[in-house]
């Protein structure tokens, strides 16, 4: 048995029975790093120091026969764009090369209050824009399933490493299926949750009515637990929910009879591979078999949903990445007043898809334009969220592909943003409306690339989502090993 | 194309971006593309439609205006470029 091919669940039990200790955990780990990280390139930042002094900790915990939290020992890799105290946070962005955040985002503290171990900050798209973490300002990060391939992104990094045994499991961030579409390229299950069911606090910001944080794990069930470990209503996020959670492992049944499926027209259209609809309507049709009842149904705004988001999102992040202006943190480029110090600060420190996402937010804002774009895509946005509403009226979860083809090769789609931006379409329709979503593995296509379920549910409604994903797991089994993976294959770097 | 060189310059000022001259026609061709694709939304009737910024209903949050822990002054300013005697420091803004 490969240690690092063990979810958190497995190796909890052994921690527990000692018959492993947290020690050796996270050797087992870090001597996984150094066999494949130089070409993988899952990391901006490795906390090699901090993970062994806290591994020790846990021991000397376990040998005093104290009760251990579920996540004790576990390593766990987090997205760069989460607020880590005294660990460099960079958001993979030059801007913030230096930048050592004085406190803790709320999930980190929750991490911590359980033991968890922490070995590195993950690479990612520079502040979260892009589905390739080629646009990281560090370095590319590969596909442990095919080195000429992007693991897709935001959260590729986290995905990465752990698809490529790096770490048990991971937190990434969702603003647009960035935790769900580099989990289906990858072969992991990654859930972003309903908007505010996890706090934002110290996540640095990129959209704020999109932006969700959450798991990306070896299995549903760990995905369950890293829910109930991160979530909950928290005072410094005014729009985190009040809403008490569930302990969402009570839902990991394995029975979907009578669960109401519905599989939306408008997710099967132009643009889907074609090996990728044969795969999610095999596993569809498995769960009919499994006693589902699938009903075809219509989502008819979906062509307007990246439309929506490419306005909204950019609008937000412009307002959000003002506070990037050489005064309060990160770098300085000098300038001979105020306003050149900052314009020379983010001309030079930003990177190309930033900027530009920064100037598609500012024109849409912009007097003259404001109505045309950004107070009509708020008007769409709507529209798509009464889609949703009606949808659940009549079935319980909508199955659809996670993204519309499996991982893309590196270089593939950088010189065309509006191609890599059509990439989301199946995935940033549940951001606009703040409803969870689930990518599941479900197969591989003729050259072994992994194809994702992806499973939307009603506002609050995880325990369901959770549920179907863990039935369809248990019957398919987890689908993928650790690839066998050494530096010698080329690295990361660019 | 409806944005144009002078579009560009205008939305890069209000960004406090400067571009170069290479980089100005990317991101016109780049911008353009972009504002063309999402004009589709324009085919849809929206006149009666109210506006959604969160997806779910959230409201204002108060609080009791008590002094809670924070930051010291020292930490809030620990990863600032430029600082002096406690304060954030920029580039002089008024000529003597």
């Amino acid at each position: 048995m490969k240690i690092i091919e063990q979810p958190a669940h497995v190796l909890h039990d052994m921690l527990v029975k000692k018959e492993l200790s947290a020690k050796e955990l996270t050797d087992a780990f870090f001597a996984s790093i150094d066999k494949s990280e130089d070409t993988l390139g899952a990391f901006v930042t490795l906390m090699r120091g901090k993970a062994g002094k806290d591994a020790s900790i846990i021991d000397a915990k376990i040998a005093q026969g104290e009760e251990l939290p579920y996540f004790a020992g576990i390593p766990v890799a987090i997205k760069d764009n989460i607020c880590t105290k005294d660990v460099k946070t960079t958001a993979s962005s030059k801007i913030l090369e230096n930048f050592v955040p004085p406190y803790d985002a709320t999930v980190m503290t929750k991490l911590y209050d359980q033991n968890a171990v922490i070995i590195g900050k993950a690479n990612m798209d520079e502040f979260a824009m892009g589905g390739s973490t080629e646009h990281s300002a560090y370095h590319i990060t590969r596909n442990p399933h095919d080195l000429s391939r992007v693991p897709g992104g935001s959260s590729g990094g986290s995905a990465a490493a752990v698809a490529g045994g790096e770490a048990v499991c991971a937190l990434g961030s969702d603003t647009g299926g960035s935790i769900r579409q580099p989990s289906a390229y990858c072969g992991v299950v990654g859930l972003k949750p309903t908007y505010g069911r996890i706090s934002r606090y110290g996540l640095i910001a990129f959209a704020s009515s999109l932006d969700q944080i959450g798991p990306i794990t070896r299995d549903v069930t760990d995905a369950a637990y890293m829910l109930n470990a991160v979530c909950g209503h928290d005072k410094m996020d005014s729009t985190s929910l009040k809403e008490k959670a569930p302990d969402f492992t009570k839902a990991l049944v394995a029975d979907v009879k009578n669960l109401k499926i519905g599989v939306p027209k408008e997710y099967f259209a132009d643009g889907i591979d074609p090996q990728v609809e044969e795969k999610v309507r095999s596993a569809i049709k498995s769960f009919a078999e499994l006693g589902a009842k699938i009903t075809e149904i219509s989502l008819p705004h979906t062509k307007y949903a990246i439309a929506v988001y490419y306005i909204i999102a950019p609008a937000e992040a412009a307002t959000n990445l003002e506070r990037y202006d050489g005064v309060s943190y990160g770098v300085r480029v000098p300038g001979k007043d105020v306003p050149e110090m900052m314009i020379n600060t983010r001309s030079q420190k930003f990177g190309a898809e930033v900027k530009r996402r920064i100037m598609i937010g500012n024109y849409a804002l912009s007097a003259g334009y404001y109505d045309a774009y950004y107070l009509k895509a708020l008007k769409v946005r709507t529209l798509i969220s009464q889609d949703y509403v009606e949808a659940f009226n009549k079935v319980d979860v909508i199955m659809t592909p996670t993204a519309p083809t499996p991982a893309f090769k590196l270089n593939e789609l950088t010189g065309d943003p509006l191609k890599m931006y059509l990439q989301d379409i199946c995935t940033v329709p549940a951001n606009l409306a703040g409803l969870p979503a689930i990518s599941v593995p479900c197969g591989v296509n003729s050259q072994g690339l992994p194809i994702g379920l992806q499973i939307i549910g009603r506002a609050l409604d995880e325990e369901t989502l959770l549920r179907a994903a863990y039935t369809f797991e248990t019957a398919q089994g987890i689908p993928f090993a650790v690839p066998e993976l050494n530096n010698a294959e080329g690295g990361a770097s660019v | 194309m409806k944005i144009t060189k002078d579009d560009l310059a205008n939305v890069a000022y209000l960004s406090r971006l400067a571009l170069d001259d290479g980089e100005e026609e990317n991101y016109i061709k780049d911008l353009n593309d972009i504002v063309a694709y999402v004009d589709k939304l324009s085919e849809l009737d929206t006149d009666n439609i109210m506006p959604t910024t969160y997806a779910l209903a959230t409201e204002n949050v108060f609080r009791e205006d008590e002094v809670r822990p924070s930051l010291t002054q020292e930490e809030a300013l620990s990863t600032a470029p430029d600082k002096e005697n406690g304060y954030f420091k920029v580039p002089q803004v008024l000529a003597e």
